[in-house]
């Protein structure tokens, strides 16, 4: 049998199909102990067992037949869905700022699948006009889809291409860059252009969305109108986050890209610039509200600094109280030329690993201390382990995010291999991704049930 | 405005063209005339602990100004599984509103605001709805599939209610007539909206994500009172499952009504029953005048040529408008006059009582264009037709025929093109009939545009969860052992003129049998099931509506008053005492009522009673003298002897001097 008149079954479901000659997208006439069932077959999710069908009934709701209830199947008519947003050429307009807009797939472009029921991404970037017309309003986007993965398989791979095809956006003259992103590593990649596109004469801004833009309430639309404003009309030129500032649609913040980090698995307010602020406000009414007054600005030439390259054996181990040696000789053994430790309070691991540690070192394996406690400077000199450890070729990344520095050392280590220049690399900032001083509201945490938080909450909504 | 339309006279004459007939003089043969067909989709809070998708409690309703946080969410238009967007949803996009949400603490969590994907689904909530699947017999699903259905007025902070279908094709026996049910599905309740005006909206999220079970009928009711009937009949078996939340809003229905040759048209919320009828009957008859309206129209010009015209006015030369859009507090940033071409007599023509077609256009220019009323005025309005200076000047201005009708309309710039688009839709629609909408009901029986209708294209599957599989054995074990014999037993207390009201608490309580065993004692059925369905219920709640309540007890008494030949009044009594001392055993609350067996004198009481009659002058009248008597003999009469018989004898046996 085709399968894709059967897309989506196996084992005894399909064999109700050939039992009963049906297809997926018949509308059909089950009749079964429990009654009688009319409505579309629709295909149905690999993952889920084979003792179902689907139907669509004609009140547009779905439900499941329990085959082993079925005694008739009658198909009456067939109907397949074109599932597909209507796609229009976007409007150029002479006067208006020319944007680049770089689809890799997630939730901000995203679609049904069948296959799996879930979300995948599938609408190309041209689609994403027929569903947000107001981008017309702002800019003339040209579009491109880079690659349609999910925001987890966004890699070391993609870096490079991605830094690629911005310096050839730069150097054709474009005058801002958006590119289209999963959320889940959003501030892995950010940090990774900022590595490899220094200097860019344009905003270069990255866009998700927590609420996938497959339901009415979906943040996607609002920062797409965010991060088109941004990139078209921004004064700041350097690599940005652009996502929901507070839960509710009223402006979004613009995030360093060293400094940014996914805070809530799934609030829309889930990016924090971490101990610093962010850069400005963006609301599409108001428009752009620097923060940040010391960045670079704008330019008009078309320069740029591009070093796409990336050494993947870099990897990062998360400290515990009860870690064992073998852990850290392990990685050696698979041939890892570079750590980055995220350890505990200051910046520590404990003694039981100082050996494996040791062994790295006489391995030239570069090593580098970064904070479980995600804001905060590391500082090795308080206590002995600290030095200790610094002695074993340990080097403190000051207040560098965890994420940060792996994606800095791989970028390091993708240009050399000798230990000082290595040091060097990561220790001179690109881009604030270690600042020279934390400012006081760089750290605000704050805490439920205390009345004047409430009262801020309930007067300045979150 | 309703006094005004009634002395305008096309107003008037269309009326009695369409022949239109009141709720309360109509007959089952004016229905027929205008081929009323009508549906049902009742909706029942179920009284789980907590809500469906979140472990929030459920059933905790707060003040407007109770609140923690607001949350503010546009909504947005997806395409729907199918592939299309659904034309509800457009609509709601043009109106472009800002949807402010009030949270409380206690009741809503980051599900709530669509800031947290949905928790498992409630099992309480969906064993509840299933074992009420079984009562209407519908046919149980195999697998339940969570889907989405787009609200984009606001109302679920998602855009999106997430509801499964549980049971299809059922069935309800209204004693004279069967009727069909196409489904019951299981949702989230919606949020409560507190505000409403211009382009902001305001909700409380209290009730939001409340377990709901929505009942839906074929379109089968074809009379307002079998749509009434049919109402109570599913709302009597949703509170008999003992598993529905009582209290306001808790129940509620959505009433769909179409007149032959009308569309289907939803009247939403309505949250009283006995509201049902006379708003079916209006919206029928609106139907039915709209269809009047099309056929005037189409004979007139055809809908392909017909074009509004409009112009900007001078506001200066027209203070009026300016001064009606001050007077109620309105921005009147531009005033637009809008000729319609072979609209005369349309506007003013009769829809509901007291409303007429301009009515709809206003309607729909609060809601799509979001300027608030009154947002319209038209050359066809009594002021208007009074003194016609205003209209006079406009035809000049914009040009127009004798058959025309012209309006003006003002409102805030940016909200003037939707609002021209939003005239010009409404009235080539005029030209097809009777648009698809969902109408709100107002207490006096009318009802306002809400919406467009939504379709089957507002669904979409639920990405956040998977399917949940019902195991044949767990839908069996549900079946209630009283599912087999509610039928039987309403039909029985149908047949027993047991008072209305008492269905509900004797067959949630099972106590069918109890009623039974009470009346082959020899008792009254109506007297039965008037005493367990009123006093014991009222003695019942003292203890709480306590499962194990002694009811073996109320047969106790009854068994001691028939075996003591006792009269079936005393009984009242008794449990009037009962309700204030406690249930205790028959002679012990007859003992505390002073009550002595024995024959009352008949004689002697004569005597006393034409005694009186004769000594106080105002008791001259017959019958205030046979009252007096029975009032001063009442207490050693009953029980003793029948009042009805006693007051019979008196009055007979008695003479007048």
């Amino acid at each position: 049998m085709n399968s894709e008149n059967t897309q989506g079954y196996k084992g005894e479901s399909l064999k109700i199909f050939e039992k009963y000659n049906c297809r997926v997208w018949g509308k059909v006439e089950i009749t079964t102990t429990r009654g009688q069932f009319i409505g579309t077959l629709l295909p149905r999710s690999e993952n889920d067992n084979d003792q179902h069908l689907v139907l669509k009934i004609d009140t547009g709701y779905n439900i499941g037949i329990n085959i082993s209830t079925i005694t008739e199947i009658r198909e009456l008519g067939y109907y397949k869905a074109n599932y597909k947003i209507p796609e229009k050429k976007f409007p150029y307009s002479d006067n208006k700022p020319n944007v680049k807009l770089f689809g890799t797939g997630g939730t901000i472009a995203s679609r049904l699948d069948y296959r799996t029921g879930a979300v995948i991404p599938a609408f190309s970037p041209g689609e994403l006009y027929g569903a947000v017309p107001e981008l017309a309003d702002i800019c003339n986007i040209e579009t491109e889809k880079l690659f349609s993965v999910f925001s987890e398989n966004m890699g070391p791979e993609q870096y490079v291409i991605l830094a690629k095809a911005i310096k050839d956006e730069i150097e054709k003259g474009v005058d801002g860059i958006i590119i289209g992103h999963g959320t889940d590593t959003l501030h892995h990649t950010a940090a990774a252009l900022t590595f490899m596109i220094q200097n860019p004469p344009i905003p270069i801004v990255l866009v998700g969305s927590q609420r996938s833009s497959d339901r009415p309430s979906s943040d996607a639309a609002l920062n797409l109108i965010h991060a088109a404003y941004t990139a078209a009309y921004s004064d700041i030129a350097e690599v940005m986050v652009c996502m929901f500032g507070p839960t509710s649609d009223e402006y979004g913040f613009l995030h360093p890209g060293t400094r940014v980090r996914k805070m809530h698995s799934s609030y829309r307010s889930t990016f924090r610039t971490i101990g610093d602020t962010p850069l400005a406000t963006i609301n599409k009414d108001i428009g752009i509200k620097k923060i940040k007054t010391d960045r670079k600005v704008r330019r008009d030439d078309k320069n740029v600094t591009c070093t796409p390259v990336f050494n993947e054996k870099v990897t990062m181990v998360y400290y515990y109280p009860g870690m064992q040696g073998d852990v850290i000789d392990s990685l050696v053994e698979c041939g890892y030329k570079g750590i980055v430790f995220v350890g505990t309070g200051l910046g520590h691991v404990n003694k039981s690993i100082y050996s494996a540690i040791e062994r790295a070192q006489k391995k030239d394996i570069v090593m580098y201390m970064t904070l479980q406690t995600i804001w905060g400077y590391v500082n090795m000199f308080v206590y002995d382990t600290g030095r200790d450890l610094m002695k074993m070729g340990i080097v403190p990344a000051g207040n560098m995010l965890p994420e940060t520095a792996y994606i800095k050392l791989g970028w390091a280590l993708g240009q050399t291999n000798d230990t000082e220049k290595i040091k060097d690399i990561m220790l001179t900032p690109v881009n604030d991704e270690i600042t020279p001083r934390e400012p006081y509201d760089g750290y605000l945490v704050y805490q439920g049930g205390v009345s004047e938080i409430d009262d801020f909450i309930k007067n300045f909504r979150k | 405005m309703n006094k005004d339309l009634m002395k305008n006279q096309n107003y008037q004459q269309s009326k009695e063209k369409i022949g239109y007939v009141s709720f309360h003089e109509a007959t089952p043969d004016d229905y027929n005339r205008i081929g009323f067909k009508s549906g049902l989709e009742v909706h029942q809070q179920l009284n789980s602990k907590e809500k469906l998708f979140c472990r929030c409690p459920a059933g905790i309703l707060h003040s407007n100004e109770d609140y923690h946080a607001e949350i503010i969410r546009h909504m947005r238009p997806t395409l729907s599984e199918m592939g299309v967007y659904d034309g509800t949803a457009l609509m709601e996009f043009k109106t472009k509103k800002e949807i402010t949400y009030k949270i409380h603490k206690s009741t809503a969590c980051t599900y709530d605001i669509d800031d947290t994907p949905p928790f498992p689904i409630n099992k309480e909530a969906l064993e509840y709805a299933l074992e009420i699947c079984h009562l209407c017999k519908l046919n149980i699903v195999g697998e339940v599939h969570i889907t989405r259905k787009q609200y984009l007025d606001g109302s679920i902070p998602a855009g999106f209610q997430r509801t499964a279908i549980l049971g299809v094709n059922g069935q309800i026996d209204l004693g004279y007539k069967k009727v069909n049910l196409i489904q019951l599905s299981i949702e989230e309740d919606s949020c409560r909206e507190t505000m409403d005006f211009g382009h902001n909206r305001v909700y409380k999220t209290d009730r939001l994500g409340v377990p709901l079970i929505e009942t839906v009928t074929a379109p089968e009711l074809y009379t307002p009172q079998e749509l009434k009937d049919a109402a109570e009949h599913i709302r009597l078996l949703n509170r008999v499952s003992g598993r529905s939340r009582i209290g306001m809003g808790a129940g509620r229905e959505d009433v769909n009504v179409s007149c032959k040759g009308g569309t289907r048209v939803e009247i939403k919320g309505v949250s009283r029953n006995k509201w049902i009828p006379k708003l079916s009957h209006n919206e029928a008859f609106r139907q039915w005048a709209l269809l009047n309206i099309r056929e005037t129209l189409n004979k007139r010009i055809s809908k392909n040529i017909w074009k509004l015209s409009y112009t900007t006015l001078n506001s200066k030369e027209f203070p009026k408008i300016r001064e009606i859009a001050k007077q109620n507090g309105l921005p009147c940033e531009e005033i637009i006059a809008l000729n319609l071409p072979e609209f005369k007599d349309i506007l003013s023509h009769f829809t509901q009582p007291g409303r007429d077609f301009c009515n709809e256009i206003s309607d729909r220019l609060k809601v799509i264009a979001c300027i608030e009323k009154p947002n319209i005025i038209s050359s066809e309005d009594i002021h208007t037709l009074i003194s016609p200076s205003l209209f006079k000047r406009i035809k000049e201005i914009i040009p127009s025929n004798e058959n025309d009708a012209q309006i003006v309309i003002w409102g805030p710039k940016s909200d003037i093109q939707t609002a021209i688009e939003t005239v010009e839709e409404r009235c080539i629609m005029a030209f097809e009939g009777v648009p698809s909408e969902t109408r709100r009901p107002l207490p006096n029986g009318i009802t306002l545009f809400e919406r467009v209708l939504p379709g089957a294209d507002r669904m979409y599957p639920d990405t956040d969860s998977v399917p949940i599989p019902l195991a044949i054995d767990y839908i069996d074990s549900l079946k209630q052992q009283k599912e087999n014999d509610i039928d039987y037993q309403m039909t029985k207390l149908i047949e027993w003129n047991a008072p209305k009201d008492t269905f509900t608490y004797i067959l949630r309580n099972n106590l069918f049998d109890l009623v039974n065993r009470i009346i082959s004692l020899g008792f009254a059925s109506n007297f039965v099931t008037s005493v367990i369905g009123h006093r014991i219920k009222h003695i019942h709640g003292k203890y709480g509506y306590k499962k194990d309540f002694p009811f073996e007890k109320v047969y106790n008494i009854f068994k001691y008053v028939a075996d003591n030949g006792l009269d079936a009044e005393i009984i009242k009594r008794v449990f009037s005492e009962a309700a204030k001392t406690g249930l205790d055993e028959p002679d012990s609350i007859l003992n505390r009522l002073n009550f002595n067996k024995r024959n009352i004198n008949f004689s002697e009481f004569l005597t006393k009673t034409n005694k009186v009659m004769e000594s106080i002058p105002e008791y001259k009248d017959h019958k205030r003298a046979v009252n007096w008597a029975i009032g001063n003999i009442a207490n050693e009469a009953v029980g003793n002897i029948s009042i009805t018989k006693l007051s019979t004898l008196l009055t007979s046996e008695t003479t007048l001097s």
